[in-house]
């Protein structure tokens, strides 16, 4: 139980981080391979702490990307929502799994969160019609390993669980 | 503890049920409106702190920039200004014998409306989003439906005001509608946004009107959202199949959403007294 206030710090910290992270302005070339910076914190830390962070806090963060993007209310809640229920479900193998089958892995999240979005892009008729779109799955199962390593040291020097 | 997993399937259904509940209702209309505005509010002081290291450096390098830049852009200013003056002057003439003849002819008169200028946050949205943020609110009296223009032409409208901020949708998105006028001929028609290219498509424009290559269009005014005679675009590619009910027409938008980072914020029905500059507050 002593570990409990700075876990109530660090987690919504690191989410913090990643929401600046989404909002960063980027150079024109890069702005598709921006990767899913949320999706990654939160892989993480449903790995790490499956009975706290969990899908309520997936959808209160999904509802902040709706807003800051500017997409329809719920869409992001929803993409976020679904795919944490899978990582949840999957977390006790998740967390055994070497880095680099972990990586794969969560290529797969991230692929599965971009289909849900496009579906829904789709249909209001927004639909993104360049390949490019599907580049952010690339780039966060590429990043993932450097997210991984920098939240555990993170976690470990804050954290004494 | 097992407990809480095994209903982790049943909570994930309620949240997935409560998100496209909040979808329908927001794609249905406003009843989110406040809800989104209420959620705004704290994430625009995020906004606000992503922008401000970007706007310190732009601020820096003007500082810095030397003293022989700074004469040769004043002496360049000067020319410019002088330029414009002369244009002005001309336009005013031109302008009150135009209100004179549409008093004549018993029109509403063409009136300056009140603007004010707004600069864009260095935020990104996703990329197949064609919205930004601008850090003006409703602290500065801006208002949902407002147009918003750039140097060059009609930028948008706004399509939420926070506090602080509020939010621009550009003319491209294909959410997007605006009524234009070809100043050739006087042909009405309605430009959408066309998501990607960057441009704008006429729609429903059957193949013997006559719009053509190099047409610029203005705005028309008719929709009431924004004011008349704003530069909106440039035909730039007019395709007629014979297989096609209607013919395809590609308009290049005069804007530069890409490239400017200062806008105007227009309110059409505010008389101005005086000077054609609005302040800035």
């Amino acid at each position: 139980m002593s570990n409990e206030a700075p876990r109530a710090l660090v987690v919504p910290f690191t989410f913090l981080m990643a929401l600046i992270l989404t909002l960063l302005p980027m150079p024109e070339w890069a702005v598709w391979f921006r990767p899913a910076w949320v999706l990654l914190a939160l892989i993480y830390w449903v790995i790490t702490y499956p009975y706290y962070v969990s899908v309520g806090s997936a959808w209160i963060l999904g509802i902040l990307l709706d807003v800051l993007n500017g997409t329809l209310l719920g869409e992001h809640a929803l993409a976020l929502t679904v795919v944490t229920y899978f990582v949840l479900r999957l977390h006790a193998q998740l967390r055994m799994y070497p880095l680099l089958q972990q990586a794969l892995w969560v290529g797969l999240f991230v692929l599965t969160y971009q289909a849900i979005l496009y579906c829904v892009q789709g249909m209001i008729g927004g639909l993104p019609k360049t390949w490019m779109y599907w580049a952010p799955t690339l780039t966060s199962m590429l990043i993932w390993p450097w997210v991984f390593f920098i939240l555990r040291d993170f976690r470990r020097r804050y954290n004494t669980a | 503890m097992f407990k809480r997993e095994s209903q982790s399937g049943l909570r994930t259904l309620f949240w997935v049920g409560f998100s496209i509940l909040l979808m329908v209702l927001d794609q249905r209309g406003t009843s989110t409106q406040q809800l989104r505005a209420a959620i705004a509010m704290p994430l625009s002081f995020l906004q606000y702190a992503v922008s401000w290291p970007l706007q310190l450096v732009d601020t820096l390098s003007n500082n810095i920039s030397t003293h022989d830049a700074l004469v040769t852009e004043n002496l360049n200013l000067k020319s410019e200004q002088l330029l414009l003056k002369s244009q002005v002057q001309r336009l005013l003439a031109i302008e009150s014998e135009n209100n004179q003849l549409k008093a004549l002819l018993r029109s509403s008169t063409q009136v300056r409306g009140k603007v004010l200028i707004a600069q864009l946050l260095a935020v990104d949205t996703d990329p197949f989003i064609n919205q930004v943020v601008l850090d003006k609110g409703m602290r500065d009296g801006v208002y949902v439906g407002q147009p918003v223009l750039d140097a060059n032409g009609v930028m948008g409208k706004i399509i939420q005001v926070g506090p602080l901020t509020s939010r621009l949708l550009l003319i491209t998105d294909n959410r997007s509608g605006i009524s234009i006028q070809d100043t050739r001929n006087g042909i009405r028609a309605i430009a959408v946004g066309d998501n990607y290219s960057g441009k704008l498509r006429l729609v429903n424009i059957p193949e013997t009107v006559d719009f053509q290559k190099g047409d610029v269009l203005v705005t028309s005014g008719l929709g009431e959202q924004y004011p008349e005679g704003y530069p909106v675009g440039e035909v730039t590619n007019v395709t007629k199949d014979p297989s096609l009910q209607f013919a395809t027409i590609v308009v290049d938008p005069n804007a530069h959403p890409d490239r400017s980072r200062e806008v105007l914020l227009v309110w059409p029905n505010v008389k101005v007294e005086g000077k054609p500059q609005g302040g800035t507050k």
